[in-house]
């Protein structure tokens, strides 16, 4: 036997104990998972209300009977979400650079800015919806919406557009200070480094957390039914309150992850990607 | 409470004595039935929460006219009194009577109940009666549209006359549906969380007209909305009548029930009507 032959024993040896071991934790996690996973279904399974639950929350025939319904009126919350992000985009940017911004003068429209991020922010949405909802029509003055998917959408925006603010502001704050220090050395106005330089690094850096906003905001549009907006949720919310069976609920439930599980991969993906690159 | 299967026997046992259903989560449909015996329904043979204590729940605020002031043990107002008249046939001082809070969206959750009855402005549906007991019905409801004074809406004399109106309305009402079947508005009604909502959205214009239950149409008229009128009532398909809820298979079901049905033979029912909910008979009728 020659050395060589030894060598690639030793590392046949060593790649099948790997394999071995590799195998061997797959079949723990296989089995952890069935006790673990089937233990909490039997669990739910054999407890004495289930046979109520299944029927009351888990009714095929009651899934059937609501699910085109709270599909159809899941369209608006798309409706809603894809336009009122765009917004919070728009409005979230302008905050965070009034707030980042050193010019002197402009020290009221930072403060504003400021107590804008505090207030919308502080403020639970739910109660911002409400108010913004049923607030605003009852000043009477001509011109203001009425709509309430507008007044909705508007409230909704606020609280967004302070949350997004505040990443875009940690995004402009992590661009190191040396970036526009040598932009403007290469004769680019403040403007202009700020355009060209510190946003495009600034936004890519924050990109996961701002999806993170987004997912969240795909949920609370369906906060916009309290004014009375028929949406998926209020959807299957009338249908289970007629009906006393809130499967149509699950139905609701089942439509919001199919767009908040897909974005969520999406984070994934790009937190991975952000973490190999850099 | 917290041990489940004796009173799922206890559930059992009382459904076989009187008749209907044995077996415990059953969702058939069939609903406990009326013929109990004045035995069966005395407070010592009476399976209630608390021994020797009725307990009934309603949502919180309580509106008038089925509550007064926010407070269903004061008997005032036609559900507290209908509560406690109940009560009375069913053999319990009002001392007897403890009442508790129970949101009109969990009074149908299944597991165990808070209460032994629930009197909240509920229709009776047969969709709904899979899932709860109802008694027997203690009023039969119409439904009212109310709309700003001198509005299109209110001056409209037929339902066709309120198809492009935007309607309304409360959520778990069954004026959703008689809008739906009755009115068929070209725009999607608006459906609120609660009354306050749906007169809110009146007095800022953001719907033309709410239809609402008639005594509550007469109330808003009355205190809440001065501004605007009736502009008519017509019945809701299949009539609206309300029970008291009760957990599925109840005991006490068949006892509450027949209690209604004597108060209502004794002429007693009436009386709570007639001096709770105001006269509704001069509202127009829509066809």
């Amino acid at each position: 036997m020659t050395a060589s032959e030894a060598t690639l024993g030793r590392r046949a040896a060593r790649e099948a104990a790997k394999r071995r071991r590799a195998r061997r934790g797959q079949a723990v996690a296989a089995v952890s998972s069935v006790v673990v996973i089937g233990g909490l279904v039997a669990l739910v399974l054999t407890s004495p209300g289930w046979p109520n639950v299944r029927d009351t929350f888990f009714s095929w025939s009651a899934f059937k009977d609501s699910f085109p319904d709270v599909l159809s009126a899941f369209w608006l919350d798309i409706k809603m979400f894809c336009v009122i992000e765009v917004a919070v985009l728009i409005v979230g940017l302008v905050i965070a650079l009034v707030r980042t911004s050193r010019v002197a003068a402009l020290f009221p429209v930072r403060l504003l800015a400021a107590v804008f991020v505090d207030v919308f922010r502080g403020v639970p949405v739910i109660l911002l919806v409400y108010l913004v909802g049923f607030g605003i029509p009852a000043l009477e003055l001509s011109g203001l919406p009425s709509d309430p998917i507008v007044l909705g959408g508007i409230a909704l925006t606020l609280s967004y557009s302070a949350y997004v603010a505040e990443v875009y502001r940690s995004g402009i704050a992590s661009i190191h200070r040396g970036q526009r220090d040598a932009a403007l050395a290469i004769g680019l106005t403040e403007g202009q480094a700020l355009r060209h330089v510190i946003l495009p690094q600034a936004v890519r850096r924050v990109g996961p957390p701002l999806l993170n906003d987004f997912i969240a905001l795909q949920k609370d549009v369906a906060l916009v039914s309290i004014l009375g907006v028929v949406e998926a949720f209020r959807q299957a919310q009338i249908i289970s309150s007629s009906t006393f069976n809130y499967t149509a609920l699950m139905g609701a439930a089942l439509l919001y992850l199919c767009v908040t599980i897909p974005l969520a991969r999406i984070l994934d993906r790009w937190g991975l990607e952000g973490s190999t690159r850099s | 409470m917290n041990r489940p299967l004796p009173k799922c026997l206890a559930v059992m046992a009382a459904a076989a004595a009187l008749g209907g259903v044995a077996g415990c989560g059953s969702t058939s449909g069939e609903s406990a039935t009326t013929n109990a015996t004045a035995s069966d329904c005395t407070p010592g043979k009476l399976q209630t929460k608390a021994p020797g204590e009725l307990t009934v729940a309603t949502d919180k605020p309580a509106y008038p006219p089925y509550f007064e002031n926010n407070d269903p043990t004061n008997g005032k107002g036609f559900e507290s009194a209908t509560a406690y008249a109940i009560a009375d046939q069913l053999g319990y001082a009002r001392a007897d009577v403890t009442w508790v809070v129970e949101p009109f969206n969990s009074s149908y959750a299944p597991g165990p109940k808070d209460f032994d009855f629930d009197v909240n402005q509920i229709s009776i549906t047969p969709p709904r009666q899979q899932h709860v007991d109802f008694s027997a019905p203690y009023y039969t409801a119409n439904q009212a549209v109310v709309a700003a004074k001198g509005s299109s809406a209110a001056s409209a004399k037929s339902l066709a006359d309120l198809k492009e109106a935007t309607i309304g309305v409360q959520i778990g009402t069954t004026s959703l549906d008689a809008v739906n079947s009755e009115i068929e508005p070209s725009t999607q009604p608006k459906v609120f969380n609660d009354s306050n909502d749906v007169v809110t959205a009146l007095k800022e214009g953001q719907v033309d007209a709410v239809v609402v239950d008639l005594p509550t149409a007469l109330y808003l008229t009355a205190t809440q909305v001065p501004d605007a009128t009736i502009v008519g009532q017509f019945s809701a398909p299949g009539g609206d009548q309300w029970g008291a809820l009760l957990a599925k298979g109840s005991p006490l079901t068949a006892c509450v029930s027949k209690a209604v049905e004597d108060l209502r033979s004794s002429g007693e029912l009436q009386k709570i009507e007639n001096r709770w909910m105001s006269q509704a008979a001069d509202a127009p009728t829509l066809q």
